[in-house]
């Protein structure tokens, strides 16, 4: 910010997002600059390509009213930075990072690079330590783990606004101050009444005292969703390498980034892969997910749970494949479960939290919590098979103790998967011993005779 | 020194204006000297990748050519090390972010022992001294460039990588100077004397690769699997416990959290040959998806050049790439930056000659030393949205021989590795089949095709018992699908995570296979003498032999016979019971 060049009408075409330049000033590579229209607004941009004679800057927010005469172009120096200070917390901010409740500007301390730089891997601490939801779904079968990133797979209409909100106030870390754990809340593209229903449920509880919460309405331009995860993951940095304490992220919708990227992409003119969407698709998203994690030597850590709509529920659609690939596991929500009422319809099977192993089991949650969780998805796995088969051929043409199976998968459904409150994990666990009951022990093969005994043999009830 | 001016920026790739330079030259670029290579040269003009982050980067700026390709330092301080795609260290470096340009690499000290004297003539690649004083007494070799007569050694004692320690008087009267460490072009393969069958197995301790679809040292293997699969895991998992000296983990394109978990897991384990720590054979290469993409295209390269480097020490080397598929990708993005037309899926059309060179890198030789070495080379694969008919799964399939598909029917009910045993195969059974009968096991082949035909006949029965019921099938295929689940669960499943059984030595795979094989001939038995499949499907035993792999360790493997015997047992009161009645 040292030089801030100011250039006056060398504009030479506009195209789309596009601004071409006559090559005047000095730039860098991704320098930040503000064109100012003659309706006097600055909108923020980046010079994406840079020649002898011109340069193309690209415009994050709509070029609409701009003009090649009148265009003023404010060169920053440097690229894009977000200024942070402690006073983030229960701030509202629009999606590039401008305070927007009403309130003072933000005392700024530190000043990062919104981009972020990639985190040399050795001096990664892994995820530890297990972060308690209250859906037993997640904590039970599918436990997050402080550092890790596990998004949610929904789908157009089924109830992740409400998921997101419930674990924004319900989350707690085991074992740590409250007030060392903070939420950062971006919503990317967000139709209005769904940042009004998050704004408000956050006020109403008294949660917004410890979230950051930013917001890119879908009637903000496009490009701009390109900034909004930017900002909100320097925000959840700062709260976690600076200043030391666990920050969940919770990132929502990142099928409208990916949407918006594929937009930018194509006014480039750029060769596209899959479905029409950029070739780097997977880097670009993983320069978001990958800034999870934990430094070591550091206090804190920055917990992921970004949340995208599948399109046509199809989870081979490029915005969730590549996401699968990059994060560490998913949870994937079901139409079928939530026609029938079942809230959270968590679809069991495809979810996946591949960190888990590290923030369960003994010294962490219970030593016999990872044969539970096992033994659950065996027996849910082989239930859905039957149910399959007696789709077609009955349940009478199914033997006994495939029956059993058909009992336990309902079972499974309707008490582990339907939650009308939030559980503690000792309550989750309970109520997956007590619907273990309902096969016999020889089908137990991923729990020792000991863990039967101890769980389902010690309580005095018998196999039903 | 040649030199250019940045003309035109864009992302990664760069042109420049200057003369003097070569095709996949190296060059540092600007101030801050980042590094990349010439790609393309038209009249003066040169197109550079970029293997950095090229923010701040301004036209005018200075492209230095180094005046030789692209090349990494080989010396004995890369076993225990973790290093960027480029084979620079990512230790100390005293922040907790990668940044980008020049880092000079510190340079480790060993103890040099000359073993040549001054006189003895050198043939290429021949052994001139060892280092000691790393995790193994490494040999130190000429590199396969230079020969000569030794003009000048130093002797014993402790010396820096970059030290020259050896004159060589070179047969056109020139000299060079041979220090421990010497630098070697990524993109040519290193040259051996000649290469050999592979009738070896690599042993990896995991029952379904070793036992059902075994990988040769120096054999070549694939992994696909859609997201969630457990690639990842297998793939460490076989670094940790396969019988490899040297394992060299390359992570390209993959998740940071994943490196961090193999740095602090791998000091913790030991080797159950050596005894020593599995970090001090190992050799991580980490370019994860948050890092630069085109030093991803490289570090596929430099992992293999790597390798080659142990091999020539008589070394078996095991070399894991996590993920081709982020390799191609970055070839793919590089291709589209540089307008190039393209192929199917829009990978570029010479992705199949890309992956058939980096597979031919696999191999066992005598090196030019003369020593026996291999490098066995496993890659795995992400193809979208799990569909292997993808171009890099289709085009890797064509260069491999052991294909190990990972199903995700199978991960989602937790059960794995998650291998499907009729999407697989190994085109290495027969080389290696002689191996295990030396091992004792005279009837392996044919336990392993009484494996696969139950596991063939389990899918097609199963989807009969979907039509007519399962309680309506004949008694044979009832058994048939009994026998196949007790495979499935006793000797297929194995947990990685667990203790007592994450490894399988080759004497209990044998155990384990020979209590199947004989369950499979008893039920066979029972049934001839009209045991029901209720009966069978009811004894305790069968819950004993599917959990033999967590019950019985490596150190008990007397209690098979134990088990074999209350299975004889069990059968033997069923018939009689069945006789009486």
């Amino acid at each position: 910010m040292l030089d801030r060049l100011i250039v006056d009408g060398a504009g030479t075409k506009l195209d789309g997002p596009l601004l071409f330049l006559k090559r005047t000033v000095e730039a860098g590579l991704n320098e930040a600059v503000e064109v100012t229209g003659a309706d006097g607004r600055a909108r923020l941009g980046r010079v994406a390509t840079l020649d002898d004679e011109y340069m193309i800057v690209e415009v994050l927010e709509s070029t609409a009213g701009l003009a090649l005469a009148e265009t003023r172009v404010r060169f920053h120096g440097q690229p894009l930075h977000f200024n942070v200070g402690p006073g983030i917390l229960g701030r509202v901010f629009n999606g590039v990072g401008q305070v927007m409740d009403g309130g003072p500007p933000i005392a700024a301390t530190r000043s990062f690079r919104i981009e972020g730089l990639p985190l040399n891997p050795v001096q990664r601490a892994t995820p530890r330590d297990f972060i308690e939801t209250g859906i037993s779904t997640i904590d039970l079968m599918n436990s997050l783990v402080r550092g890790q990133k596990l998004p949610i797979f929904s789908g157009g209409g089924l109830p992740h606004d409400r998921m997101a909100a419930q674990i924004a106030l319900n989350a707690r870390l085991r074992g740590a101050k409250p007030e060392d754990f903070v939420i950062v809340f971006a919503g990317i593209g967000l139709p209005y009444d769904s940042a009004e229903y998050f704004q408000h449920t956050l006020e109403e509880s008294g949660a917004l005292a410890r979230t950051a919460l930013f917001l890119n309405r879908a009637s903000d331009s496009s490009t701009q969703r390109l900034l909004t995860p930017r900002f909100a993951l320097t925000a959840a940095e700062y709260l976690a390498f600076v200043e030391g304490r666990h920050v969940l992220a919770i990132v929502t919708d990142l099928t409208n980034y990916c949407e918006a990227l594929r937009e930018v992409s194509s006014s480039y003119g750029e060769v596209p892969s899959r479905k029409g969407y950029p070739g780097y698709l997977y880097s670009d998203l993983a320069t978001l997910y990958e800034r999870a994690g934990r430094i070591r030597g550091r206090e804190g850590s920055l917990t992921q749970l970004p949340i995208l709509t599948m399109p046509a529920d199809d989870i081979g659609h490029p915005i969730p494949d590549l996401s699968g690939y990059i994060t560490e596991g998913q949870i994937v929500l079901d139409r079928e479960l939530d026609r029938r009422d079942v809230y959270p319809p968590v679809k069991v099977l495809p979810s996946l939290s591949r960190l888990m192993k590290d923030g369960i089991g003994a010294g962490y949650t219970h030593a016999d919590h990872p044969a539970l969780a096992s033994q659950l998805y065996a027996a849910y796995a082989r239930a859905v098979q039957m149910r399959i088969l007696a789709g077609v051929v009955g349940e009478e043409g199914l033997a006994e103790a495939d029956r059993r199976y058909l009992e336990f998968g309902g079972r499974f459904e309707a008490e582990i998967v339907n939650q009308a409150g939030p559980r503690t994990l000792e309550e989750s666990m309970d109520i997956g011993w007590r619907i273990l009951r309902v096969l016999p022990k020889s089908e137990l093969t991923r729990l020792s005779d000991a863990q039967i005994a101890k769980h389902l043999e010690a309580a005095g009830v018998s196999h039903e | 020194m040649s030199e250019a001016r940045i003309r035109w920026i864009s992302g990664p790739v760069l042109r420049a204006r200057g003369e003097g330079f070569r095709m996949r030259e190296a060059v540092q670029v600007g101030e801050s000297h980042l590094l990349g290579e010439v790609i393309r040269i038209a009249a003066d003009e040169i197109t550079v990748q970029v293997y950095e982050d090229t923010t701040g980067l301004k036209t005018g700026a200075t492209v230095y050519g180094a005046g030789q390709p692209l090349s990494i330092p080989l010396g004995p301080g890369l076993l225990g090390g973790i290093f960027d795609g480029l084979l620079r260290p990512l230790t100390d470096t005293g922040t907790p972010y990668v940044m980008p340009g020049l880092r000079p690499a510190p340079r480790k000290a060993f103890r040099f022992v000359p073993g040549v004297s001054v006189g003895q003539r050198l043939g290429r690649g021949a052994v001139f001294g060892a280092a000691q004083g790393g995790a193994r007494e490494q040999m130190l070799l000429l590199p396969p460039d230079a020969e000569g007569e030794v003009a000048e050694i130093v002797p014993a004692g402790e010396y820096a990588e970059n030290t020259p320690l050896l004159t060589l008087t070179l047969p056109d009267g020139g000299t060079r100077m041979i220090a421990m460490c010497s630098d070697w072009p990524v993109r040519q393969p290193r040259p051996v004397a000649a290469r050999l069958p592979n009738d070896e197995p690599l042993l990896t301790g995991q029952r379904i690769v070793d036992s059902i679809f075994p990988v040769a040292r120096g054999g070549r293997a694939a992994i696909p699997g859609g997201f969630g699969t457990g690639k990842t895991v297998l793939l460490e998992t076989l670094a940790k416990w396969c019988n490899a000296d040297v394992i060299v983990y390359v992570g390209c394109g993959e998740r940071g959290n994943e490196i961090a978990g193999v740095l602090e897991e791998f000091p913790q384990l030991d080797d159950p040959r050596s005894g020593r720590k599995l970090m001090e054979r190992t050799v991580v290469i980490a370019n994860t998806s948050n890092m630069p993409v085109s030093a991803r295209e490289a570090s596929i390269y430099t992992g293999a050049t790597v390798a080659e480097y142990f091999r020539d020490q008589g070394l078996h080397v095991a070399l894991m790439a996590d993920s081709t598929s982020r390799w191609a990708e970055a070839l793919r993005e590089v291709s589209g930056r540089l307008g190039e037309l393209p192929g199917e899926g829009a990978y570029p059309a010479y992705l199949s000659s890309r992956l058939a060179e980096f597979y031919e890198r696999a191999a066992r030789v005598t090196t030019l030393g003369g020593a026996e070495g291999s490098i066995t080379l496993i890659g795995s694969i992400s193809p979208p949205s799990g569909d292997f008919s993808e171009p890099v799964t289709t085009h890797t399939k064509r260069y491999i021989k052991s294909f190990w598909a990972l199903d995700v029917k199978r991960a989602q009910a937790r059960f794995y590795p998650a291998i499907h045993p009729l999407q697989s195969y190994s085109e290495d059974v027969a080389a290696l089949t002689g191996w295990w009968q030396g091992q004792g096991s005279a009837r392996w082949a044919a336990w392993r095709r009484t494996f696969l035909t139950l596991l063939e006949d389990q899918t097609r029965l199963e989807r009969m018992a979907r039509i007519i019921g399962k309680d309506a099938m004949p008694v044979r295929a009832q058994l048939t699908l009994l026998s196949a689940d007790l495979v499935n669960e006793a000797f297929l499943r194995q947990s990685a995570y667990s203790e007592t059984d994450r490894y399988c030595s080759p004497a209990r795979q044998i155990a384990m296979m020979r209590v199947l094989a004989r369950f499979v001939e008893l039920v066979e038995q029972a049934h001839a003498a009209g045991v029901l499949p209720e009966q069978i499907a009811a004894l305790p035993v069968l819950r004993r032999i599917a959990r033999m792999g967590e019950d019985i360790p490596e150190v008990e493997l007397a209690r098979f016979a134990d088990l074999e015997a209350a299975l004889e047992q069990a059968f033997a009161k069923l018939q009689e019971a069945t006789a009486h009645a």
